[in-house]
């Protein structure tokens, strides 16, 4: 969204929580609000290096720091360790659901794996940005990942891979209506890709902002209600973040073994 | 009625599509736990596909959540 947009959407946010609550101003949406740090236009176009910029270099040298260890020991040092527990986690599954296929492949999914995974788990450290909230960012990482496996898929197989959206063993009368219905599923893949990924960070976000202003409103004598329940609820974001990078990684492969194998 | 009206009150029937999410993800867990009662030692294998199936169900419920935003925000 263009800052102005998210402008309005606030001021659209901030009426009705006014309104209703009357003292108790509940904004969760001002979190997920990308302003510039580094204003930078090169023509007519805006390039700043913003919020969300920032945490996704934060992310990437997180990364870094983690698969970068100094010390590349025999007998792996516990830095180290986690780094070949999230490549062997990453390798075993490319080879469980793609095959020998897609060992070329491996680099990218590890590193779209780690790439979600740092961004989501970054967004738990409190008075971060959370820079996979935003559907363009997830969008642009689903659409990646589904033009070049379409584009894969097209230069495995060439025009045979069209046979993909016609599955094997289906009476003729019911064809035209199945290619269809296959075609339209196919298309809607980075449409629930992205908001899978997007729906599940905005809003478990936005809910441990609310729930933070009822700890706050309730005050010393009613808030820890709502703060136990933001206790687990934390520890439940923490397992979605992981989740869902997991789950992004794993459809890719998924879509992936679908292009190279074609076992439709 | 006023828009701001209408579109708090559509956001609102948007979002019993959440409904549907928590059937399909009880279910989805319910028939794994049967299952791995049944035959524990398969129960390890399949829990990538658990965890796969619990993101999809989950999923098309957050589609009806981001139906229930976009009402409240864009509109």
């Amino acid at each position: 969204m263009a800052s102005v947009r998210a402008q309005t959407a606030d001021d659209a946010a901030h009426l009705p929580a006014e309104a209703a609550e009357g003292g108790l101003h509940i904004d969760p949406m001002h979190q997920f609000e990308v302003f510039p740090l580094i204003p930078i236009r090169l023509g007519g176009i805006d390039a700043s290096f913003t919020n969300a910029s920032l945490w996704m270099v934060i992310a990437v040298a997180v990364i870094s720091l983690l698969l970068l260890a100094p010390a590349k020991k025999l007998v792996p040092t516990r830095l180290q360790l986690i780094g070949e527990l999230a490549y062997e986690f990453c390798f075993n599954m490319v080879r469980d659901v793609v095959g020998e296929n897609g060992r070329p492949f491996f680099p990218f999914i590890f590193t779209l794996f780690l790439f979600i995974l740092a961004a989501n788990m970054l967004g738990m450290v409190p008075y971060s940005f959370t820079v996979t909230s935003h559907i363009i960012v997830t969008f642009a990482l689903a659409l990646f990942v589904f033009i070049g496996v379409t584009i894969l898929g097209f230069v495995r197989h060439g025009a045979g891979f069209l046979r993909f959206f016609v599955p094997a063993g289906v009476p003729v009368v019911l064809l035209p209506l199945l290619v269809v219905i296959e075609v339209i599923s196919y298309l809607t893949r980075p449409i629930s890709l992205s908001v899978r990924l997007f729906a599940n960070m905005m809003a478990g976000h936005t809910m441990l902002k609310v729930f933070g202003a009822f700890v706050v409103g309730l005050g010393v004598l009613g808030g820890w209600a709502p703060l136990a329940f933001m206790v687990a609820f934390t520890g439940l974001e923490i397992l979605v973040a992981f989740l869902q990078a997991y789950v992004f990684a794993v459809l890719t492969c998924i879509y992936l073994n679908d292009a190279l194998n074609m076992s439709h | 009625m006023e828009a701001e009206a209408a579109k708090l009150i559509g956001a609102g029937i948007a979002c019993i599509a959440l409904g549907g999410a928590g059937i399909g993800i009880g279910h989805i867990f319910g028939n794994y736990l049967s299952g791995a009662l049944r035959n524990p030692a398969a129960a390890g294998g399949q829990f990538a596909n658990l965890l796969l199936g619990f993101a999809l169900a989950e999923a098309t419920g957050l589609f009806g959540l981001v139906v229930a935003l976009i009402i409240l925000f864009v509109f």
